[in-house]
């Protein structure tokens, strides 16, 4: 219990540092957004009293207490004509879309969620099997097959990978939507069709990393003895590779942990590819627009999701691995596989 | 014996992998209520012989001959078959038990496959009744305990009892045990031993007992095949083999074999009048650490006081050692002392968890020690500055278990002996390299190994290596953690003989941890006995060791495998 308020801290602490960088933005950004709102002609009376009624008026410590402070009471902008809300959880406002960051994410984010759950599912269905029938076929057709593909996925660049599907799929073969998205609410049959390819590239690119890992750390766990003690018992090869994969549950778990946290922050390239208008999209134009309440809102909530990812996947280890569990003497060091380097090929960010 | 109870008859096996002959042309049988010991040192294929009777061989590898276990054939029959024979008529048990079940599942649920693929069980109320009376049947006291436990939440022995339940499943003819008390302690391989032996009474089992141990094959075992590099050298009943064996390499492996009686002799004989002497000068230390006798005084040696003058390069009274963990506190020494003239070995027996790796680790200073008092060389160097410390710290040389790992694998020998005097700084190459070769004398190696790798060196000179490289900065104190556990006997004789020349000749004081009483009979002038933390006895090694108070030690001595023990007492019978 106290190692998970240790680590409950510590991901708040990992927050914070998020906030206070994210929110350097605004001080290194060569953007004012306050000249933008003033407009043109914007006379220096103008651009102070827009500063004033966007708050940036203040000394920055001032700044970033309001800011944390109103993700808890909400804030007003301006003082005394114009007013604008912002309800709490208040994550600024954008004055180029006139709509609080929080609506505009909330807005964003069922996208993101969508791309997020059906690409992982798929990435680690897929990866998992080519990565467990590679390590059982090892040296085979088979296994040179998935390693050579998973080497190409792991270096192709999303965009070249996303247009490719478009062209082919869309365009050529004119099987599915090139892009687009209907909500789930309209008729999920739509839905699925118009997130097939986005999920189909996002499962292709991410998925090599499952199969590689999967594939090297089945093979370690195939030579160990509790292997070859199953087999000397007679134990059937499938019952082998479900004992192999179970000891791989610590392993995966924090891999699909991760890449959940990253996508749903949204895919900057692949949403942009696919018309998907999610978090990434949303990121991207307020970065061509230089809508810095935008970019500081969604920044924020990516990390905040990553935060979150890891955070679960820690304190799912204990019960994936009982050796890991609190008091739980270890009388032998853990077989359990380390996660090689791993680099999700699209996140926010 | 007649053909009709052979159960498991090898004839001319040969294995080879890629080209090279493992193993050619074995003869070996095992009949029922009996069992067949194959022994060899490493390398020798007594392994593979297992593996590939049981068609658990490397892919690469190929078997040629015949394995009849009973009718069947079992070399060239297909793998679908080779399971079906396994799933029922052979158990098998392998030497790592920590290592043997998945960690991440409980004992019952591997149990619940294994059941149902070798007795058919299915409903889960039948499984853990079987799975009761199994556990029971290998002398698990709580079975249902076992049972719901994961297998890291067990103890080795138990771990072994649990997989040797497996094995019975399915009432098999055969069992098949590789190395299986090997990592044990003592103790725990007695308990074990005597289960093996139990079990094929009851059952009418056959046994074939793969091992390296001349102790385990005298203790239990009815016949011996003696295999050397694929080989075999000699066969017969055991009695034969052990009381007149024929071949020299059987005769060599027997004499190699560490006899704590013998050994103590033995060492005695090496020690001489000079130690002899200086023994005398602390008669009365052998009681100074909590637990042990007290009483004792080595009264012919005490008549020669002689290097009373000469200060003890260790002197440790009073020290603990606790280790702190998430959840709590471990404490792995408890208020123990010992001291160390120049030239003198101070044995630290124990079985595994007893603190005698923890107490050479807190003399190194590599764990932080609570002690009265702690002196090496007359200084105590937790009262130094940083870099003060770590030139104290650089007078105690370190020789771990495993020699494999604890040498760098891309650098020559050469440059791993002589890297303490590059870290030492400010010493010629010209120097390093006369130092290296004269390190190299020591240990007796030839000065043309420098330049060799350490994969191209055997596991016995791999150990003169590490025991050099301690060497190099002339430290006085050495501290040999299990220096010899990794080796065959016939090799560890000599790395012993190795370190004790290098004492007479550079008369550095030495603290050998070693988990086998007979290496450290053979060693040591003083023995500390440790269980748990604690020192349960401590004296000169023949007063410890030839003659022992505690009934720990006792325990450990009775408990060590003496490959003669039932050729005394059958001897004893005739008379």
């Amino acid at each position: 219990m106290a190692l998970s308020l240790q680590r409950v801290a510590r991901s708040l602490g990992v927050l914070l540092v998020v906030v206070g960088l994210t929110f350097a933005i605004f001080y290194v950004a060569p953007i004012d957004p306050a000249l933008r709102m003033c407009g043109k002609p914007c006379s220096p009376e103008d651009l102070e009293a827009a500063r004033g009624f966007m708050g940036f008026d203040k000394p920055w410590w001032v700044q970033l207490g309001t800011f944390l402070g109103a993700i808890v009471t909400g804030r007003t902008f301006g003082s005394a004509d114009v007013v604008v809300e912002c309800a709490a959880p208040c994550l600024g406002y954008s004055f180029q879309l006139h709509q609080p960051v929080t609506a505009l994410l909330a807005d964003r984010f069922p996208v993101s969620l969508s791309i997020a759950l059906g690409a992982v599912a798929l990435q680690a269905v897929f990866g998992i099997a080519a990565g467990a029938l590679a390590a059982r076929r090892q040296g085979g057709i088979l296994d040179r097959v998935v390693t050579g593909v998973s080497v190409i996925a792991a270096s192709a660049p999303a965009f070249v990978v996303g247009l490719l599907a478009v062209v082919v799929f869309a365009l050529r073969l004119d099987l599915l939507p090139s892009g687009g998205y209907e909500p789930f609410t309209e008729g999920p049959l739509e839905w699925a069709r118009h997130l097939v390819l986005p999920w189909a590239t996002l499962a292709f690119l991410n998925g090599a990393i499952y199969a590689r890992l999967v594939r090297s750390s089945m093979i370690e766990q195939l030579g160990l003895d509790y292997v070859r003690t199953a087999r000397a018992s007679g134990l059937s090869e499938r019952r082998i590779d479900r004992y192999a994969l179970r000891n791989l549950a610590l392993p995966l778990t924090t891999l699909i942990a991760l890449d959940i946290g990253a996508l749903l922050g949204g895919t900057v390239i692949t949403e942009r590819i696919f018309g998907q208008p999610g978090l990434g999209a949303l990121l991207l134009d307020a970065t061509s627009t230089a809508d810095l309440p935008v970019i500081v809102g969604t920044t924020l909530v990516g990390s905040l999701l990553i935060v979150l990812a890891n955070l679960s996947a820690d304190l799912a280890r204990p019960l994936l691995d009982r050796r890991l569990a609190r008091g739980g003497r270890s009388r032998r060091p853990s077989t359990a596989t380390t996660l090689p380097d791993q680099n999700p090929q699209e996140t926010t960010s | 014996m007649s053909t009709a109870d052979e159960l498991l008859a090898l004839r001319d096996l040969q294995v080879s992998i890629a080209g090279r002959s493992i193993v050619t042309g074995l003869d070996l049988t095992v009949h029922a209520g009996r069992i067949t010991a194959l022994v060899g040192e490493s390398g020798s294929g007594k392994s593979m012989t297992a593996l590939s009777t049981i068609g658990l061989q490397p892919r690469s590898a190929e078997v040629r001959g015949s394995a009849r276990l009973g009718a069947a054939e079992l070399v060239g029959c297909s793998a679908a078959e080779m399971r079906r024979i396994r799933s029922g008529q052979i158990g098998m048990i392998f030497q790592e038990p920590g290592q043997s079940l998945s960690p991440v599942m409980k004992v019952s649920t591997g149990f619940r496959h294994v059941l149902a693929v070798r007795e058919g069980i299915r409903s889960r109320a039948q499984a853990e009744t079987r799975m009761r009376e199994l556990l029971s049947s290998v002398g698990l006291p709580d079975p249902d305990r076992s049972a719901a436990s994961y297998p890291h939440e067990l103890s080795g022995g138990e771990l072994q009892r649990v997989v040797i339940a497996l094995a019975l499943s399915g009432d098999p003819a055969l069992l098949i045990a590789d190395e299986p008390t090997t990592a044990l302690d003592v103790t725990v391989q007695r308990g074990i031993l005597d289960l093996l032996v139990r079990i094929v009474a009851e059952r009418q089992i056959g046994v074939l007992l793969i091992t390296h141990d001349m102790g385990v094959v005298g203790e239990i075992a009815d016949e011996v095949v003696v295999l050397k590099d694929g080989d075999v050298v000699e066969t017969g009943p055991v009695r034969e083999v052990l009381s007149a064996p024929e071949a020299p390499y059987t005769q060599a492996l027997l004499a190699a074999v560490p006899r704590l009686a013998e050994s103590l002799e033995r060492a005695d004989g090496v020690r001489g009048g000079a130690a002899r002497g200086r023994r005398a000068a602390r008669a009365d230390d052998a009681g100074r650490a909590g637990g042990a006798d007290a009483g004792r005084a080595d009264a012919p040696a005490a008549q020669t006081a002689a290097a009373v003058d000469e200060a003890p390069v260790v002197r440790v009274e009073g020290l603990s050692v606790e280790y702190h963990r998430r959840g709590g506190s471990h404490r792995a020494l408890d208020d123990v002392g010992m001291e160390i003239r120049r030239g003198e070995i101070h044995g630290l027996v124990g079985e595994s968890g007893s603190g005698k790796s923890t107490w050479g680790k807190a003399l190194a200073g590599l764990v932080p020690a609570q002690a009265r008092t702690l002196e090496i060389e007359g200084v105590d160097p937790r009262t130094l500055g940083a870099s003060q410390r770590r030139a104290a710290y650089a007078r105690v040389g370190l020789v771990f278990q495993d020699p494999a790992s604890s040498l760098n694998p891309r650098r020559t020998v050469g440059w791993s002996i002589g890297e303490p005097l590059q870290l030492a700084g400010g010493i010629s190459r010209t120097d390093i390299a006369r130092r290296v070769k004269r390190a190299l004398e020591i240990v007796h190696l030839p000065a043309s190994y420098v330049s060799r790798l350490p994969h191209e060196l055997s596991g016995g000179q791999r150990q003169r290596v590490s025991i050099a490289r301690a060497l190099i900065l002339e430290p006085a104190l050495l501290i040999a953690d299990e220096p010899t556990s990794a080796l065959d006997v016939t090799i560890q004789a000599h790395v012993i003989d190795v370190l004790r020349d290098a004492i007479a000749e550079t008369r550095f004081a030495c603290v050998f941890i070693s988990h086998d009483l007979a290496v450290v009979g053979s060693l040591a002038d003083h023995v500390t006995v440790l269980r748990a933390g604690r020192a349960v006895e401590q004296g000169t090694a023949r007063e410890v060791l030839g003659d022992p108070q505690h009934e720990y030690t006792r325990a450990l001595l009775a408990s060590v495998p003496d490959p003669e023990r039932r050729l005394r007492e059958d001897g004893g019978e005739a008379a």
